[in-house]
């Protein structure tokens, strides 16, 4: 089984910038920013990206380290993702 | 877990919405500690200069504090001040160059406890500057010492009860101090905890810009930034920190506009 996840953009994130303040994270009004398990050569956790991304760039405007660009897609996508 | 690539843009048709920095800020990392307001509050300001077609014209001031450490990834052509003298090297820039965009960035420990006088006569010459006050309530670049605009109750690393009226004395608001003067344009306070706040602050800061373009006299713009580092909380809660302790004692919103005293704020 699966579903389809309405996306309206994406977002680049430059993970060796971060230094894993997680800010992006409660920022993030769809909720699908998480943290990663893998660390960045500084040593820290980075931020992944899961469908359902809106392009609202919150993200962009908390983080510090200045690690992402935001994109709006012409035509939403819709992504399958498991159930 | 299904998770989208972030390594490159999108090959699907989309409009980049935000670039990752302004064209004015420098390729390379810059040092400040995770979490730390302030390169959110410079980028906000450098996109407004952009936005407003002022990047090739543009000057800066720059006091002592952890933003100095930013400065060499700047494309705007700078003086670095002696502690709390910004708005006066300001001055002397903008009279022998009236054509260029002239602003400062100071901290809270530069403006307030170290050059005080320096801002508030700047303001009452009406000099047609923009002062940019970074306030995190500690001096951050010496590890979190109490400053001028550290709030009654807030822990610092000399004063571990909290500040006390009675020992340390009250905090200084320069959004008290400035509107009052005849010279004073634009005054108001923003900060960067939110998307939202940030795109407010960033309109404040556009207001000013234009106040100076326009001739109008001095203009200011204070940014309450967090410093997790110096105020020895975790990362995750600076911002919640600054909305619940600075944020209802230095409240956010234009004091002065087009030259009139603003009463009411949010």
């Amino acid at each position: 089984m699966s579903r389809l996840v309405t996306t309206r953009g994406t977002v680049t994130i430059d993970v060796e910038r971060c230094k894993g303040c997680e800010l992006c994270i409660p920022a993030c009004p769809p909720g699908v920013l998480s943290m990663s398990t893998a660390r960045n050569d500084r040593g820290e956790l980075y931020p992944l990206l899961s469908p359902g991304c809106t392009g609202c760039g919150a993200c962009y405007y908390v983080c510090p380290d200045l690690c992402f660009a935001i994109y709006q897609y012409n035509k939403p996508q819709e992504i399958e993702v498991p159930a | 877990m299904t998770l989208i690539d972030t390594d490159r843009p999108p090959t699907v048709p989309a409009k980049e919405w935000r670039a990752r920095k302004p064209s004015l800020l420098l390729e390379g990392d810059h040092d400040l500690c995770s979490g730390c307001g302030e390169p959110i509050a410079l980028r906000s300001l450098l996109e407004v200069i952009e936005e407003l077609g002022w990047a090739d014209r543009a000057m800066a001031a720059v006091g002592i504090g952890c933003y100095t450490a930013l400065t060499p990834l700047l494309d705007v052509d700078m003086v670095q001040a002696l502690h709390g003298r910004a708005p006066s090297v300001a001055t002397g820039l903008k009279r022998m160059r009236p054509d260029r965009l002239v602003f400062t960035l100071q901290g809270d420990g530069d403006m307030v406890n170290e050059g005080l006088q320096e801002v508030l006569h700047s303001a009452a010459r009406g000099e047609a500057i923009t002062c940019v006050l970074l306030n995190n309530g500690v001096f951050g670049e010496t590890g979190g010492h109490m400053t001028a605009t550290t709030v009654l109750g807030q822990r610092t690393k000399n004063t571990l009860e909290g500040r006390d009226a009675k020992y340390h004395g009250h905090p200084i608001s320069m959004t008290d101090l400035l509107p009052p003067l005849g010279g004073v344009s634009y005054v108001a306070r923003g900060t960067v905890t939110t998307a939202r706040d940030v795109e407010r602050t960033r309109r404040y800061l556009r207001r000013a810009l234009e106040a100076q373009i326009a001739g109008d006299g001095f203009s200011f713009v204070e940014i309450l930034t967090m410093c997790p580092t110096g105020w020895f909380i975790p990362v995750t809660e600076g911002p919640g920190y600054l909305n619940d302790t600075i944020a209802p004692v230095f409240r956010t919103g234009e004091f002065k506009a087009d030259g009139k005293i603003v009463e009411t704020q949010k």
